[in-house]
């Protein structure tokens, strides 16, 4: 109890103090070094940090003098000076460098006084970055970015990630230490060790022990056998390319050979892990290209295949789901993700409406003649395209998206499955049940059947024929708006969207056979899986060509699908 | 009665004739940009830029005393009606120029037709070299203008050392990657530390390429993408990246083909710190460049259009044109061909833009990085002007072959591919 008592202590100290472990770090001389250390124990001990920070002063020049060097062009230069602010252990250095990262960082080109931009609607609202003073607003023209290059900023983060190693959120933690992995040395592992006896989550401290063995393996390998055994469990890139290093390091085969097999070990190991996650992936990444072609083919898999109506303007179905998104992102453009939600239920609606009208006025005339049909609709897409190109533009729109669909769900270091990916999963599997529900569980999805399977006995029965095929494809259709709601995500909404998804839709459904919708779902996602495992090694071309070729034969042998329908309606 | 209605209708007759013989007292311009498919997206814009310039160039007093008279036709993005409408316009139109085209297929198909009519052709885009047609100007850059300096770039600020080399599986890519590898072999890179990766026009699943990128970028040394990946691809591809967690600070992506026009239509929050390399960026401050954004967003009427690379070209070929047939004081083809060459106008980057012998012009090389408000910051650009290289010296069928129109250096015969080491002229035969 008084154990943990003292760690809540001491991480609450260095909460409330954070500078006290990065000054320490970036220090190469051992005596500094030294003073840091005790007075960091000094420091924790009486709850000061008074006596670091009289060191840090003395041993370095201020942050007074350092910053104007900033105006350099130089951005080698400019990398110096971000390393003398990170060393200045003085406590505006870090909002300094992260300012600096995001472009926040600038000067006031009449008198070249530092400050921190912050837009505002009327141009930058400053205030200086060494008094924190206000320094009211300014036209965006009187004032310059300090820029920043990519190199430059990956360096910004590095010094940024040292500093952050004690902070209070465990994410920005372990991303502190990952980013140390590869270089930690000397000071940065001395600082690694203090954290490693406060940290309380064990997927840190593992990972420091990581770094701390990592360093060992690169500083002296020949007695590092025991780390590099130890590493043989971890997954990190690093670790597995100190292992590489040692294990074709020619010099140490001759005088360590012991390590150096082990390190092959480890390798072996690691690599088997590696490829293992790698499949996995691989998989997933199929299941998720399977979901977008189930979710673009599954309206089509209603109009064409329980209708038997060609629809070539399908694609420009789903592209006015997608546009039906941004102009509603554009209607609500502080709620990003709550119109993309209402977007589901609104482009189903737009989406069937055209559908509708599209059956209305142009297929109803011409069912039992498919050519005509085809070259119809085939006209349809083209005004389609059109309208979009002259009421919104030839341009591509941007359909943003919400925060809580991007980023990663991390398994580990190899293996992470991407949010939206797994929205759209999800998605494509709900909407499925949905439509299956409707099909054959509802009165209406009674009727679409009854049409389908004999037409001229479900119109004695009563039913109105011609207003469920006006229904029936509106379904299709606002199933396509659906899937465009989900593609907006993915892919370019602009007025060719609808084009690169056609062909793909009705190969799926015709390889699942017609007229089902399990069969849709099932080839969906076992061609996406296939061409996802036969892209590696063929090249996304080939893959596509192979998996063509494939359906071709296919459909030579088995003309009706994998799932054929059987009865009456399939000789009908 | 009879007289008086014949003097009336003849004067009539006149007065409607006026106009036409006007109308013949014109310089037709030709305007070759698909205004519908899927080129429209780049290629509208570029034929707004023609009509500004000709109207400016009317509003001056036009060209040898004449008006010029811009004629736009639409060849829909279809490669063959690029040919057919071509010849519409040398033949029927009679045109004195052209300005055309945005991809290489589409020159490849007009070519033929401006070598056969002896037309005059202003081509405005980065394109793969490999080429030098008397009949063609080439105002935008060509392999050594852009993709050789960007990968020096990668290679000596920011020591790049493993190269992912990814295109849109065509001519450009292709061949650009062709003449990329070659050099980065030249300058040392192993072969395990290449990557060469094709996708299909408008690819849009991007998740296996981007694992396998970033686990080839996971192997300790700095790692690169360079892209000519093509226009709307490019999208899922940035934003793939984002997903997978690939900053640009890990693996920055060099793109040859994403410009202001491109970034905005996009959400371009997966793409900042990401390069670009380009001859012009519209972030340029020169008092040209401010001057043609005023004009340019003045004459469109919207204050959030952009300006790019391919404009700039077309100002610099249209200023080259007018310049030439002032010099040769008429339109006919040879004499402008012959006034073209070493004909220098200001560019919007506050140098010069010479038109070389070759065809082809010298310009900077601009390396800049995206950001957030879809412009680009410029980090990196070369200290003068590169002179454009038809035939790139790193591949082996091209090393020893050059391109000079005047003769100089091709043993007096004027020659678009004359192999120096067997001195033959393989004439207007480019494979």
């Amino acid at each position: 109890m008084t154990e943990s008592l003292d760690t809540y202590k001491s991480q609450r100290l260095k909460e409330e103090n954070p500078s006290n472990s990065i000054r320490a770090m970036n220090f190469k001389s051992l005596i500094y070094k030294w003073a840091v250390f005790f007075a960091m124990i000094l420091s924790l001990l009486s709850g000061f940090g008074i006596f670091t920070e009289a060191l840090a002063e003395s041993a370095t020049p201020s942050l007074e003098e350092t910053l104007p060097d900033l105006l350099t062009k130089s951005f080698k230069e400019k990398t110096l000076v971000a390393e003398r602010i990170a060393e200045s252990a003085d406590p505006r250095s870090v909002k300094l460098l992260e300012a600096m990262l995001n472009g926040k960082l600038g000067y006031i080109k009449e008198n070249k006084t530092m400050v921190y931009m912050n837009k505002v609607d009327k141009g930058l609202s400053l205030t200086d970055a060494l008094t924190d003073q206000s320094k009211g607003t300014l036209k965006k023209n009187e004032v310059k970015k300090v820029a920043t290059n990519n190199k430059l900023r990956k360096t910004l983060r590095g010094l940024i990630a040292r500093a952050q190693l004690a902070n209070t959120d465990s994410t920005v933690r372990k991303q502190s230490v990952l980013r140390m992995l590869e270089t930690a040395d000397g000071v940065a592992i001395t600082a690694l060790k203090n954290q490693l006896e406060t940290e309380p989550k064990k997927e840190i401290q593992e990972l420091i022990q990581v770094a701390i063995d990592l360093n060992k393996v690169r500083s002296e390998p020949h007695q590092s056998l025991h780390e590099i055994q130890n590493l043989s469990s971890r997954l990190e890139p690093e670790v597995r390319n100190a292992l590489a290093a040692i294990a074709s390091n020619e010099t140490l085969k001759a005088s360590d050979p012991d390590v150096v097999d082990a390190s092959v070990k480890s390798l072996k190991i690691i690599d088997g892990k590696v490829s293992f996650y790698k499949k996995l992936e691989t998989g997933f990444f199929g299941l998720s290209l399977g979901s977008v072609l189930v979710l673009a083919a599954i309206g089509l898999a209603i109009t064409f295949g329980v209708m038997g109506v060609i629809n070539m303007a399908h694609g420009e179905l789903i592209m006015i789901g997608s546009y039906t998104t941004y102009t509603l992102q554009q209607l609500m453009p502080s709620q990003i993700g709550l119109a993309l939600v209402l977007s589901i239920p609104a482009a189903f609606i737009v989406s069937a409406l055209f559908g509708m009208l599209i059956e209305r006025g142009v297929i109803r005339h011409l069912y039992g003649r498919p050519l005509e049909t085809l070259l119809a609709t085939f006209g349809v897409s083209l005004v389609l395209q059109q309208l979009v190109r002259t009421v919104y533009s030839p341009l591509n729109r941007s359909v943003e998206s919400p925060s809580w669909l991007s980023g990663t769900l991390e398994i580990n270091s190899v293996l992470s499955l991407t949010l939206n990916r797994l929205y759209i999963i999800a998605f494509c599997l709900v909407v499925f049940a949905a439509l299956y529900f409707l099909i054959n569980r509802s009165n209406i999805g009674l009727h679409v059947r009854a049409i389908s399977q004999n037409r001229q006995m479900a119109r004695a029965m009563g039913i109105r024929a011609s207003r469920v095929d006006m229904l029936t494809f509106g379904l299709g259709s606002g199933i396509a708006g659906i899937a465009g709601v989900a593609l907006s995500q993915l892919t370019n909404v602009g007025p060719n969207l609808g084009q690169g998804y056609i062909i793909d839709s009705f190969l799926v459904v015709v390889f699942g056979g017609v007229g089902n919708l399990w069969g849709t779902l099932v080839s969906g996602f076992s061609l996406g899986i296939a061409s996802k495992f036969l892209e590696p090694w063929s090249g996304a071309v080939l893959a596509k060509i192979a998996v063509l070729v494939f359906i071709i034969l296919f459909i030579q042998k088995y003309p009706s699908g994998l799932f054929p329908q059987r009865g009456r309606a399939a000789e009908g | 009665m009879n007289l008086k209605n014949l003097i009336s209708a003849s004067a009539m007759i006149a007065t409607l004739n006026a106009p036409n013989v006007l109308a013949a007292d014109t310089i037709k311009v030709g305007v070759l940009h698909s205004l519908s498919g899927t080129m429209a997206i780049s290629e509208t814009t570029l034929k707004d830029t023609m009509l500004m310039l000709i109207d400016d160039q009317n509003a001056k007093g036009g060209l040898l005393g004449k008006q010029l008279e811009p004629v736009v036709v639409d060849p829909a993005s279809d490669w063959p009606l690029f040919a057919e409408k071509a010849r519409e316009l040398i033949e029927v139109e009679k045109v004195a120029a052209t300005f055309c085209c945005w991809t290489s297929v589409s020159r490849k198909s007009v070519l033929p037709v401006f070598e056969e009519l002896n037309g005059l052709l202003f081509y405005p885009v980065q394109y793969e070299g490999e080429e030098s047609s008397k009949n063609v100007f080439y105002t935008g850059a060509a392999p050594n203008q852009q993709a050789v300096p960007a990968v020096d770039y990668l290679m000596d600020e920011l020591e790049v050392t493993r190269w992912v080399l990814a295109g849109t599986d065509y001519v450009y890519p292709r061949t650009t990657n062709k003449i990329l590898e070659a050099y980065l072999k030249s300058k040392g890179v192993a072969d395990d530390d290449i990557l060469i990766n094709y996708t299909p026009f408008g690819h849009s699943d991007w998740q296996s390429i981007v694992s396998e990128i970033k686990q080839f970028g996971s192997a300790g040394k700095k790692t690169a993408v360079v892209s000519t990946i093509n226009g709307d691809a490019n999208v899922p591809f940035y934003k793939e990246l984002g997903n997978q967690g690939i900053s640009a600070e890990d693996i920055p992506v060099v793109a040859f083909s994403v410009g202001e026009e491109e970034l905005s239509g996009i959400d371009t929050k997966p793409l900042v710190g990401h390069l670009a390399a380009w001859n012009y960026f519209m972030s340029v401050e020169s008092d040209e460049n401010d001057a043609f954004i005023t004009s340019w967003k003045e004459y469109i009427g919207d204050e959030k259009r952009v300006t790019n690379d391919p404009m700039e070209a077309h100002v610099i070929g249209f200023k080259m044109w007018v310049k030439a047939v002032e010099k040769a004081g008429t339109t006919d083809t040879d004499a402008v061909i012959a006034a073209m060459v070493g004909i220098e106008v200001p560019n919007l980057t506050g140098g010069t833009a010479k038109m070389l012998a070759n065809h082809h012009l010298t310009k900077p090389v601009l390396i800049g990085e995206i950001q957030e408000d879809g412009q680009f910051e410029v980090v990196f650009s070369t200290d003068s002007e590169v002179p454009g290289d038809a035939w790139s010296d790193y591949l082996d069928g091209s090393k020893d072959v050059v391109s000079d129109w005047t003769g100089e250096m091709t043993a007096g015969v004027p020659c678009g591919n004359y192999n120096k080491v067997t001195s033959v002229c393989s004439g207007q035969n480019y494979q």
